[in-house]
């Protein structure tokens, strides 16, 4: 067997893997645990949807914990609100961006991730509640009415000093909504938070409060034992540990079934209840679904229409070599559309027209190849010869333009990455997985399916001229 | 053969001639920064009954609110019906949006208003884009000339053709400046973040073109050793000639003519900068960045100022 017949084998395999995967209803790939879905993931601008970008003021200064932190406790309250595919992403040193698809109302959103998440520790009494309850508190309601100092009588049912709503007792309603809970302390009283393990290796949140707050929590642990002390983030229960004994010198310990990673989110939350940061709103865009939807339609049709007239041009021009760079194409767009599916590149407008230039590269070595092969055969070569100096001349014109191109792409990436202009990076994606793909196919595809023409279907190919355009 | 550098100072004036009225016109009005650099606020809206509010009283609502500086346009929507509003003004928040859209509803007895488009960039963010943009030009046509200076490592005076690639880049650069420039004033084109994409593309794209022409000189100097760099440059262009025209005017050329014409009013600015860009850097390999090596070679500035002898 020779190269070419290995090559084609292993072409065939790799193509009818990117066919498969390029397939619309294509279900994925699940072995135990490992999953994986193809999807084909579309930006913004061609779904409709809004991105946000948001931004620290210069004058703060800001760690990239603290931007990440911001960015992950801004997802969870998006997604709080029912947004589906929410994502932020932090972008450079100050930037976060957020994109909702499918959104187009900002106000609702915006207004949400604004808001301050206000941390609450909160008097349940004998109940715990799941985590994710509402509730109601009266820290900031009492706060003109009675005196900030924690009330020492707290009964178990906990009812405000001024609740308005006389039927508000755990025993009458199962729901907690009506009842207002007593606030112990806030994120305020909170000094640091931080993740270890305890004796027996599990993961506790290690909780340390200012001197204020050390005092007011003493008080309370001393005369709660064996009650509930909820932990509140924006009225919503996050967890509902148990007091074990008087805590006296400021520090807690909240164990619960950690894992790593949940004893890292509680803190996170803990610690910064509200942002770590300030985020002023620098950037907004929304584009509707319909302007949307009509830029896919076009872009696509645009596509199509491009496609044909260039192979129509390489079949009649090149003939032979050109039908074959055809076929070579089209293997190019399986291949590039599967991974765009595999890794997953959220295709936007410009990452399309990325991937139409990066068909022009291809088929760019394609022509440099068989002009070269041309001219050998003019030289008077034979075709053998012919087609592997075609090949080995054009290569360094090829390898060198390309390279260029992936330098290009490679800047234009960094500079989308940094400023959350992610169509520039979107374009620059698939500029260079284009060009990356097109190499090997120029390369390996082409030439395989060249030679597996001339030498295997035609045979008598090397006297008839007319088939390479001569 | 084909004597192409022979008339090289001719493709020398034909570039000065598309390259400068262009340039002119940006002098005089100023770069047509979109808001991606300069910060701001498009609002694009449709009114499906079709009965877009006149300019002036779009304009005095925003005076209202304190905006000065506001642009109204109508445009033509997908449906070909001119039921689109486009605004533009300086940066406004989320809350002024809803604030001037339901004015707009009811003022405009327009309960409909669909938000087609929102666009708003923040005065610091886009500063920082600009700064950034500028730098990715310039590191991107850094590596480039780099690159080409190691690629064609083993010839004499490899770093020339670095130099007229970067000559060669900057005429390309200056050709799609014009072409905004002209588009400004015709098409009300602005510069926004997707025709930097679309200058750095020219930009790759330029490299890709003059390292085809080179490689072949690269070629053929080792082959033919005893021809005059003339000779030698003008054989290797004439031979990479087919494979520029086919590249780029049949296949790349057909690809963004497709997207120019069917691809939608987001990406037609894009696409036809892209079609001239590529074809100026076509252009400009064989007639630019060639011929400036041969004036190089020859060290031709010091018979510029003499008269001539031989044409």
């Amino acid at each position: 067997m020779e190269q070419r017949h290995v090559n084609l084998i292993l072409i065939a395999i790799l193509l009818i893997a990117a066919i498969w995967i390029d397939l619309p209803q294509n279900p994925g790939i699940k072995i135990g645990n490992f999953e994986k879905r193809f999807e084909t993931v579309l930006g913004l601008d061609l779904r409709g949807g809004m991105q946000v970008i948001l931004s620290v003021p210069p004058e703060v200064s800001v760690t990239q914990q603290n931007l990440q932190d911001a960015a992950i406790i801004l997802e969870n309250r998006s997604n709080a609100l029912g947004v589906s595919e929410v994502v932020f992403q932090t972008a450079g040193e100050r930037i976060i961006v957020g994109e909702f698809p499918g959104a187009t109302n900002a106000e609702d959103v915006i207004n949400k991730i604004r808001q301050v998440g206000q941390l609450e520790f909160v008097d349940f009494g004998d109940t715990p509640f799941p985590e994710g309850t509402v509730i109601e508190t009266d820290f900031g309601i009492t706060e003109s009415s009675t005196p900030e100092s924690p009330n020492p009588e707290s009964t178990p049912t906990a009812t405000s000093t001024e609740t308005s709503t006389p039927e508000a007792t755990p025993e009458a309603s199962p729901t907690p909504a009506p009842i207002r809970y007593h606030t112990v302390l806030t994120g305020r009283d909170l000094k640091s938070v931080g993740v270890s393990r305890d004796t027996l290796g599990r993961y506790v949140v290690d909780i340390e409060f200012t001197d204020e707050g050390a005092r007011i929590f003493k008080e309370w642990t001393t005369q709660n034992v064996g009650k509930y002390l909820g932990i509140v983030l924006d009225k919503r229960v996050i967890s509902s540990p148990v007091i074990r004994e008087p805590i006296t010198e400021g520090r807690a310990q909240i164990e619960g079934n950690f894992t790593s990673e949940s004893a890292n989110a509680l803190a996170v939350q803990l610690r910064y209840g509200a942002l770590p940061i300030p985020l002023n709103i620098e950037q907004i865009r929304v584009v509707g679904p319909t302007l949307g939807q009509d830029s896919l339609q076009k872009s696509l049709l645009a596509g199509v229409i491009g496609f044909i007239i260039v192979m129509l041009f390489m079949g009649i021009y090149y003939r032979l070599p050109g039908v074959v760079a055809n076929m070579a194409l089209l293997t190019y767009a399986a291949i590039t559309f599967a991974i765009f599916k595999t890794i997953p590149v959220t295709l936007t407008l410009p990452g399309i027209a990325g991937f139409l230039l990066s068909t022009g590269s291809a088929l760019d070595a394609n022509i440099l190849i068989f002009e070269r092969l041309k001219e050998e055969l003019r030289n008077g070569r034979n075709l053998r010869q012919a087609l592997d100096l075609g090949w080995k001349r054009a290569w360094s014109s090829i390898r060198d333009s390309n390279i260029s191109a992936l330098i290009t792409s490679a800047i234009l990436f960094w500079f989308g990455s940094t400023f959350g202009a992610s169509f520039v990076k979107g374009f620059a994606l698939t500029l260079a997985l284009g060009v990356m793909v097109s190499l090997f196919t120029a390369l390996v595809v082409t030439r395989a399916f060249l030679e597996t023409a001339v030498f295997d279907l035609f045979k008598d190919a090397d006297k008839k001229p007319g088939w390479f355009g001569l | 053969m084909l004597d192409i550098l022979g008339k090289r100072y001719i493709f020398f004036a034909i570039s000065l001639l598309v390259i400068v009225p262009g340039l002119l016109i940006l002098a005089i009005n100023g770069l047509p920064l979109a808001i991606d650099f300069k910060g701001g606020s498009i609002l694009e809206l449709r009114f499906p009954s079709g009965n877009l509010p006149n300019t002036e009283s779009v304009v005095n609502l925003y005076t209202e609110l304190g905006f000065k500086e506001v642009q109204v346009q109508t445009a033509i929507s997908a449906n070909g019906q001119r039921d689109l509003l486009v605004i533009r003004s300086p940066f406004i928040d989320d809350e002024t949006k809803i604030k001037i859209v339901e004015t707009m509803r009811e003022r405009f007895n327009a309960p409909d208003i669909v938000v087609n488009r929102f666009d708003s960039v923040g005065p610091v963010i886009a500063q920082q884009v600009t700064e950034r943009a500028a730098l990715a030009v310039a590191v991107a046509a850094l590596a480039v000339v780099l690159y080409i200076t190691y690629a064609f490592r083993g010839i004499p005076h490899a770093f020339r053709y670095g130099v007229c690639a970067i000559i060669a880049m900057i005429h390309d650069i200056l050709v799609v400046f014009s072409l905004v420039g002209i588009g400004s004033i015709f098409f009300g084109w602005q510069m926004d973040s997707l025709f930097l994409t679309a200058l750095l593309t020219v930009v790759g794209f330029s490299t890709q073109d003059k390292i085809v022409v080179f490689d072949r000189i690269r070629e053929n100097s080792t082959i033919y050793r005893k021809l005059p760099f003339e000779k030698l440059a003008n054989h290797s262009i004439v031979q990479t000639l087919q494979r520029s025209i086919n590249t780029q005017l049949m296949t790349v050329e057909f690809m963004l003519l497709a997207l120019a014409l069917f691809g939608g009013v987001t990406l037609r600015e894009f696409a036809v900068i892209l079609l001239v860009g590529l074809f100026s850097g076509t252009y400009s390999s064989i007639f630019v960045a060639a011929p400036i090596l041969v004036v190089w070679e020859n060290q031709e500035w010091k018979t510029w100022f003499r008269r001539q002898a031989t044409a």
